[in-house]
């Protein structure tokens, strides 16, 4: 035990970066049956694993990503410094979720546009004739996402979670995790999310929506065949989504009313405030590299969670039967996600007896402080994710044969992580 | 809970086994204790960055509330025991608190600074607010907003129907149940809803 305490915190003195990373992939030919009755055949989903499987399996971490991430949640691609992963800040050796103690998995959903099966692949439903999916690209759930995930879980050869972790929607696959397989996980951690979307929140992914099926270049979600990108519908959609990640306050200290020339135009057609430019900056990256389809589909995702509905709104007996501990975290200026909707499932989780903690941040930043590394925040998870180390000490010694329950290629690269 | 003596005196009026709710649980110590030495379960309630982060160090389970936004998140009678030590001193809404914790608990356990031990009024009867022990602050930095004394909560139990069942001071981690209206620093309730 004091050898492996006495690693811990040699290592947590020691941050560092992950260093390159490789995505892999995983085909299903088993189709994967769905909430709306619809199935997902012959579909692939890409991943990215960091750090090494212990030889007792049992400190493997599910990291879910949110509406416009994917499965490069850490480390970079080689040759590209720039192409830290989304949650770079949080994983890696020495951060708070750890990779020499634990193995982190992130999985690309299906209907994403990052190399999981999404509505830009060919539909190999004979009828489709070679079609891409398009807007026939079935309707997925939070759940499904979460069977989809515990499917790629069961190939890696894990039965139990150390934890699932994620924020926004991210926390809600968390969430569906300790719903639907409440002895496979040992921990829930969920960031800014909710029990459901508010209308208001509904409202904001319908105004998205609506930007990008009334682009003229839509064509009914199967644009690709006429080779164009709905990108005015993309640009508006993100713009509108921006706007509610960021607080009030994050706004007024970044723009202001601050002018983009040095005196005003008087025009309505070209760009006066700063804030104007950088969300049309944001908008137009955006449209270059999300699809369309992708981004009603997870709205959609999003609309549709709402785990109590089955239980008559009843969110106390919709947890009955989980059994993972938990940890929830919420910003005091996420507006989109507010404490409100946290302290809700609080709640229903100390309604039931389980073991829960909530920490409420005063961080300025809205919605998008979880993707930052607030200190309160990042102390928080390194307090829990030791805590979880401690219940299960990694087996360090792992022989080769003991660690690569996966897959050759895996094995290998997560040796040279484990440097 | 500055003191590990008056924390043990403290524990020993939870029941073993009690489901427990700590109203401004600090660093959890003495839910750890609790579940440690007596097998009990629960939550401790904090507002500090800092208290929360020790709680979830230590494994114990801590929400993150001002207390002084009520007890909402928690239903009527669902602990055995509620918890408020040398915490109602600091709360504005310090009646409705009392009320909160005889509706969420079984038993409530209060403890607070015995504004009326002796030295305390020597101080006040030489004309200044007393500096002490228990009472470090100077009146102009205080945080104890509600200073009352421990003959002062009986009139405010029996006021809001509190059955009191066992009461006692604390003075230099012994437990003084002889004039503790004069002898000693904290006071201590264990209440149920008459």
């Amino acid at each position: 035990m004091s050898r492996f305490g006495g690693a811990g915190i040699f290592f947590a003195r020691s941050m560092s970066h992950l260093g390159d990373v490789q995505p892999q992939s995983m085909h299903f030919a088993e189709a994967l049956p769905l909430r709306s009755g619809a199935h997902l055949r012959d579909y692939t989903l890409v991943y990215e694993t960091y750090g090494t499987l212990a030889a007792d399996r049992r400190n493997a971490v599910l990291v879910c990503h949110a509406l416009n991430a994917s499965h490069h949640a850490a480390g970079t691609y080689a040759g590209d410094p720039k192409s830290e992963g989304w949650w770079n800040n949080l994983i890696g050796p020495g951060k708070p979720l750890d990779t020499n103690r634990f193995f982190v998995i992130s999985v690309n959903n299906p209907g994403s546009c990052f190399g999981s099966t999404g509505p830009m692949h060919p539909n190999p439903d004979p009828a489709a004739g070679g079609r891409r999916y398009g807007a026939d690209f079935p309707v997925v759930t939070v759940e499904d996402w979460v069977d989809a995930q515990a499917r790629l879980i069961d190939a890696l050869g894990i039965h139990e979670l150390a934890a699932v972790i994620g924020g926004s929607l991210g926390g809600m696959q968390a969430l569906a995790w300790a719903l639907r397989f409440p002895e496979r996980l040992r921990h829930c951690i969920a960031v800014a999310t909710a029990p459901n979307l508010s209308a208001q929140n509904i409202a904001f992914n319908e105004v998205a929506r609506r930007a990008i099926v009334t682009d003229p270049d839509f064509h009914g979600g199967h644009f690709y065949e006429h080779g164009v990108v709905p990108k005015r519908g993309l640009r508006v959609a993100r713009m509108i989504g921006h706007i509610t990640y960021l607080s009030d306050d994050a706004m007024e200290a970044k723009f202001g009313r601050d002018l983009q020339a040095a005196a005003l135009g008087y025009t309505t057609l070209d760009i006066e405030f700063q804030i104007e430019g950088y969300l049309r900056y944001q908008g137009d990256k955006f449209s270059e590299y999300f699809d369309a389809n992708t981004y009603l589909l997870i709205t959609r995702a999003l609309d549709y969670f709402d785990p109590a509905f089955a239980h008559g709104g009843d969110l106390a007996a919709t947890f009955a039967g989980a059994r993972s501990k938990f940890l929830l975290v919420s910003f005091t200026t996420d507006w989109r996600f507010a404490p409100a909707r946290s302290r809700e499932i609080v709640k229903a989780l100390v309604d039931n007896r389980l073991d829960v903690s909530y920490a409420e941040i005063a961080a300025p930043h809205g919605h998008d402080a979880f993707l930052l590394d607030d200190p309160r925040y990042h102390a928080v998870l390194r307090a829990r994710f030791d805590r979880i180390a401690a219940e299960a000490p990694p087996v360090r010694t792992v022989n080769a044969s003991a660690a690569a329950p996966i897959d050759g290629r895996t094995a290998a690269r997560s040796a040279k992580v484990a440097e | 809970m500055s003191d590990r003596k008056d924390m043990e005196l403290i524990a020993e009026l939870v029941p073993p086994g009690s489901r427990v709710l700590d109203l401004g649980c600090g660093n959890g110590e003495l839910l750890a204790h609790l579940r440690e030495l007596r097998q009990c379960s629960g939550y401790g309630i904090e507002i500090d960055d800092a208290n929360v982060l020790a709680c979830e160090q230590r494994g114990v389970n801590v929400v993150q509330l001002n207390l002084e936004e009520g007890l909402a998140l928690f239903e009527d009678q669902s602990f055995d025991v509620v918890l408020q030590l040398d915490t109602l001193q600091h709360l504005r809404n310090t009646e409705k608190m009392l009320r909160e914790t005889a509706r969420v608990g079984r038993i409530g356990v209060v403890s607070f600074p015995n504004f009326a031990h002796w030295p305390n009024r020597l101080h006040v009867a030489a004309g200044r607010m007393p500096v002490t022990r228990v009472l470090p602050y100077e009146w102009y930095d205080t945080p104890n907003i509600r200073v009352g004394t421990y003959a002062d909560f009986e009139v405010l139990a029996r006021r809001d129907g509190l059955r009191i069942l066992d009461s006692f001071g604390i003075q230099n981690g012994s437990v003084v149940r002889r004039w503790p209206n004069l002898l000693a620093s904290v006071a201590v309730f264990k209440f149920e809803r008459g």
